[in-house]
Order: structure tokens, then C-alpha cells, then sequence
């Protein structure tokens, strides 16, 4: 509806500008934008790291440095820092849920795709299964189902009356609700950045074909500064879920001091 | 008791769908507060860490990101409470 200042209609958003029709398929094969651009990003993805290092040279050229630069980045502040150096085999693991939730995230502020991958849930759910599955499966693997249950349920220097509640406190914090958390913290970001986005974007629209145009000009600058602060917060959001990751699977790996 | 409740809401103009949309905006409402005093609190901290000893502020950084992430969420869960509400 028109409010009697504005020229043009201005909707609010809700979720259903989240959900796209189907190109062709139906069903569960329906293939829409969202599918659309999960294929350029896993295009992006694999141009990124082939092109960069397909020749390396001993004197990088510029990708090539760059993307040197990125993968040196994960290795010294997350793997280094929550893992130590017997956790390097995990370097591709964590580079690739880096640069897959970066490139997805990016694609919100990209002109004309405006969408972000990780706003639809199922992606952030897939890839916090794999860390749960991953850092509980390293667990396991370096001291067996008991004693991981026993280094997770019962950490040490705790009084003999609180063991029951911390142990159910450890189990639902870290085998059920960490992969919820990691799933929802960066679903979460990329529907209020994109919400905003929106808001602000279509909002500047609507009050500038009205009366007092100087706000929408006011709101669309302010528009602009948080395309800023959406692309920080996609890198931050990729940074982490890396680095939460590699905690994790630190905290599995570690022996009890 | 509850029908009286219910008689006043009523009379106040307070509908099934108006309490959906005033528990939609209290959700986050109170959801915001709580990440809201905790990053404030982890900024000062961090800022003073840093203006404390320079060379470690790198590190104070990267920590301190890590720690918004975590509150953020806590926030955040509200705000998608809000829009299954």
C-alpha cells in the first residue's frame, strides 16, 4: 500500500523474497537461482585454486601470490593457532570451507546477483555436519568412544557433586547444539544482511520518488556504507566458521594437561 | 482470570495476529540486549588490551573477532526466532 507521501509502493521484505522458481524441474531437481549460483560458485571455486596454482613458479605471479597469501592466512591464524602443527593435514579441509563460504557469501553484494548462497540454511547445515562429523570423528579416532566421552563429559578439576549436571551441560553443548550454532550464526547473518539490504536499498527507492526525496538520498548513502559492513561481515563469517572449526577439531585432538 | 485477561486485551484492540507481531518485535527486542552489553564489554576490553601493549594487537584482533562471532550469534538467533514466530 501506498502511504500518502511516497510515489511508489514500498513492501516489506519477508522470507519469501528468499525463495526463487524453478528455471526447469520440478520437485526436488528444481533447478532455480539458487542452484544456478551454487554452479558459478563451484565453478569460481575450482578456477581459483587451478588457475592460481596450475604452473606454480618459484616467483609467484600476482594470483598466484595472492592466493599463496590467502592460504598462508589459514594456516598461520587458524590452523596454527587452535590446532598446532600435527593438525596440517586439515590445511585443505579448512581452505575450502574458507573460500566456499567467502564466495558464497560475496555474491550478496555482487551487482546484479544480490542473493547470498549461505541464506539458504541447507547450506551452512551440510557444512557444519561435516565439521560435526569431522571433529567428533577425530575424537574418536585418536582415544576411542569411551575416552573421548570421558575427555568431552568430564573435563577435569570439576567437584564431585556437579559432575552429573556438567556432563549433560558438555554433551548438549558440544555434540548437539555446536552444529546448530555454527549453522545458525552464518545463516543468520546472511538473511539480516541481505534483509537490510533490501530494506534500505528499495526503501531509498521508494522514499525518493516521494515528497521529502532528500531521505531517500540520506538512506541510500547509508545503503551504500553497508555494503561496506556486509562485505566485511561475509569475510568475518567465513573467518568464523574456519576458525570455530579448527577449535573444535582441536579440542578433539587434545590430551588431557 | 484468563477470561478476563482475555476481555481486556479485546477491549484494547489486542488480537491473536497484533500479539504475533508484538511478540515478533519483543523476541528480538530482549534478544538484542544481552549481545549487545557483551560485545560492548569484549570491545572495551580488547581496545584497552591493545592500547596496553601495542605488539600483541594482532593477536588481541583475532581473538576479538573470533568472540563476536560467538555473541553475534546469540543475537542472531533471536532475530530468525522473530521470523518463525
Amino acid at each position: 500500500m501506498t502511504p500518502a507521501f511516497l510515489a511508489v509502493a514500498f513492501e516489506k521484505p519477508t522470507t519469501k523474497d528468499f525463495v526463487w522458481p524453478c528455471w526447469f524441474g520440478h520437485g526436488v531437481f528444481c533447478y532455480n537461482l539458487i542452484l544456478f549460483l551454487l554452479t558459478l560458485v563451484f565453478i569460481a571455486f575450482i578456477l581459483m585454486f587451478v588457475v592460481a596454482f596450475q604452473r606454480p613458479k618459484m616467483v609467484p605471479g600476482k594470483f598466484q601470490a595472492a592466493m599463496e597469501m590467502g592460504i598462508e592466512f589459514i594456516r598461520d591464524q587458524i590452523l596454527l593457532q587452535m590446532i598446532g602443527p600435527e593438525g596440517l593435514g586439515w590445511l585443505p579441509f579448512l581452505c575450502t570451507l574458507f573460500f566456499f563460504i567467502f564466495l558464497g557469501n560475496i555474491l550478496e553484494v555482487l551487482p546484479g546477483i544480490g542473493f547470498p548462497l549461505n541464506s539458504r540454511i541447507a547450506f551452512p547445515a551440510i557444512m557444519a555436519l561435516t565439521s560435526w562429523v569431522i571433529y567428533n570423528g577425530v575424537g574418536i579416532k585418536r582415544h576411542g568412544l569411551g575416552g573421548y566421552l570421558k575427555l568431552v563429559l568430564f573435563p577435569p578439576g570439576v567437584p564431585i557433586l556437579l559432575v552429573p549436571l556438567i556432563a549433560l551441560i558438555e554433551f548438549v553443548s558440544v555434540i548437539v547444539i555446536r552444529p546448530i550454532t555454527l549453522t545458525i550464526r552464518l545463516f543468520a547473518n546472511m538473511v539480516a544482511g541481505h534483509l537490510l539490504l533490501i530494506v534500505f536499498f528499495l526503501g531509498s527507492y521508494a522514499l525518493v520518488t516521494g515528497f521529502p526525496y532528500v531521505v531517500g538520498l540520506v538512506s541510500g548513502a547509508f545503503g551504500v556504507v553497508l555494503v561496506g559492513f556486509e562485505i566485511f561481515v561475509s569475510v568475518l563469517q567465513a573467518f568464523i566458521f574456519a576458525i570455530l572449526t579448527a577449535s573444535y577439531i582441536g579440542g578433539a585432538m587434545a590430551t588431557e594437561h | 482470570m484468563l477470561t478476563l485477561v482475555t476481555h481486556l486485551m479485546t477491549l484494547v484492540g489486542v488480537t491473536s495476529g497484533s500479539l504475533d507481531t508484538i511478540g515478533k518485535g519483543l523476541v528480538y527486542g530482549l534478544a538484542a540486549i544481552g549481545p549487545g552489553i557483551g560485545i560492548g564489554i569484549l570491545m572495551g576490553k580488547s581496545v584497552e588490551a591493545m592500547a596496553r601493549q601495542p605488539e600483541a594487537a594482532g593477536l588481541v584482533r583475532t581473538t576479538m573477532f573470533i568472540g563476536i562471532g560467538l555473541i553475534e550469534a546469540l543475537a542472531l538467533f533471536g532475530l530468525m526466532l522473530s521470523f518463525i514466530i
